[in-house]
């Protein structure tokens, strides 16, 4: 049971990396687990779901509200960039660097458009991390549960 | 954990007004058993630092021991800062801290997801020790080892029987170093600045690891510790 979750839990994580959802940046957050701090990755990725929707809910709002602020949209990109990157979120950084460029040239309808695809590139990886961390956080409460120590 | 041993842990104060951020830089620090506080601002930062105009009067350049305004003590032996957040930025930090006689010596780190080349000379020409990009890895938190061992207050290094001399030792504490022989003029030109060179620079003291003198009693400022 614990060799197939494992088994499963690595391939998930393969096929993320090897999909371009996620970077070895995200390797590196799980080479910061230990024991002791089991939840590492989790939590962060939760503050990275809350971070995420906050910029999402004021970008929307600066997109419909009457004249373009561009230096707002920029900076609320560039921060929601920023948390993406501290994740490994590959396609979702991708994104927020093309609204940015749409920005910089001060095109509302590159920026309309890009931002839809910012919203679902997050949509999709906040799915599979959800399904990830399903089967990879039930192997450290089976290990936890079994373990010695 | 016994004093002792907490007194021997570099203490980190990070800065970053991204909440996953420092998160990720306390944990980096964490893994590399240093005490950290985490602040969301340059002001915070200056605050908890104790840097306020009328405090600056101290004139203890080797010390990175500040007292702030409710009397107690800190020892931060290293600062990281993002460069770009809202209000001063990292940059406006790290110069109002190399511009203060008590904080100049703490070594300051600047981390910016953005690779600028001006940006990151004009850091290291204001005295910041490193420039990470974003996002911190383990690795580049390993590089500041020697860098937070040269802030460690001298009171807690006065142990000279303790000094081990081994592979890489050059530096030796000024106060406990008697010559065993008379010197030349040339050597003692040498001596001295060897000397000088230790006082400022006790990077590679192994004494740091062994168990200093239990009995501190410097107390510790702790309440904005994330620990």
């Amino acid at each position: 049971m614990e060799n197939q979750k494992q088994h499963q839990a690595a391939y998930m994580r393969r096929s993320l990396l090897d999909q371009g959802y996620l970077d070895e940046q995200f390797i590196h957050l799980e080479e910061l687990q230990d024991d002791a701090n089991p939840n590492f990755v989790e939590e962060v990725v939760k503050l990275f779901y809350t971070d995420s929707a906050r910029f999402i809910r004021n970008i929307e709002l600066a997109l419909e509200n009457g004249p373009c602020d561009f230096a707002r949209l920029d900076n609320l990109m560039y921060q929601f960039k920023g948390s993406s990157s501290s994740i490994g979120a590959t396609r979702v950084k991708r994104q927020c660097s093309q609204f940015q460029e749409y920005c910089n040239a001060k095109n509302i309808e590159g920026c309309k458009n890009t931002f839809q695809g910012v919203k679902q590139e997050y949509a999709t990886l906040k799915t599979k991390l959800e399904a990830y961390f399903q089967v990879s956080l039930s192997l450290i409460r089976y290990i936890g549960n079994y373990s010695k120590d | 954990m016994g004093m002792a041993a907490a007194d021997l842990q570099f203490h980190v104060l990070a800065v970053d007004d991204s909440l996953i951020d420092r998160k990720l830089i306390e944990r980096l620090f964490k893994i590399s058993s240093c005490q950290v506080t985490t602040v969301d601002s340059g002001s915070k930062a200056l605050e908890f630092l104790g840097l306020q105009e009328e405090h600056d009067d101290q004139n203890n350049p080797n010390q990175p021991c500040v007292s702030p305004s409710n009397q107690q003590e800190v020892e931060v032996n290293l600062i990281i800062t993002d460069y770009c957040m809202p209000g001063m930025t990292g940059y406006d930090l790290l110069k109002k801290i190399k511009e203060s006689s008590s904080l100049r010596n703490i070594p300051v780190v600047i981390m910016s997801s953005e690779n600028v080349p001006s940006r990151i000379s004009r850091c290291l020409e204001e005295g910041a020790e490193e420039f990470f990009l974003k996002p911190v890895r383990l690795s580049d938190v390993n590089k500041l080892k020697p860098h937070m061992m040269k802030t460690k207050c001298k009171s807690q290094l006065q142990e000279p029987e303790k000094l081990v001399t081994e592979e890489k030792q050059e530096s030796i504490e000024i106060a406990h170093v008697v010559p065993s022989q008379p010197q030349k003029e040339s050597d003692t030109t040498q001596q001295q600045q060897q000397q000088l060179q230790a006082n400022s620079n006790n990077n590679k003291r192994k004494a740091m690891e062994e168990n200093l003198s239990p009995d501190r009693t410097r107390s510790r400022f702790s309440s904005l510790t994330t620990v």
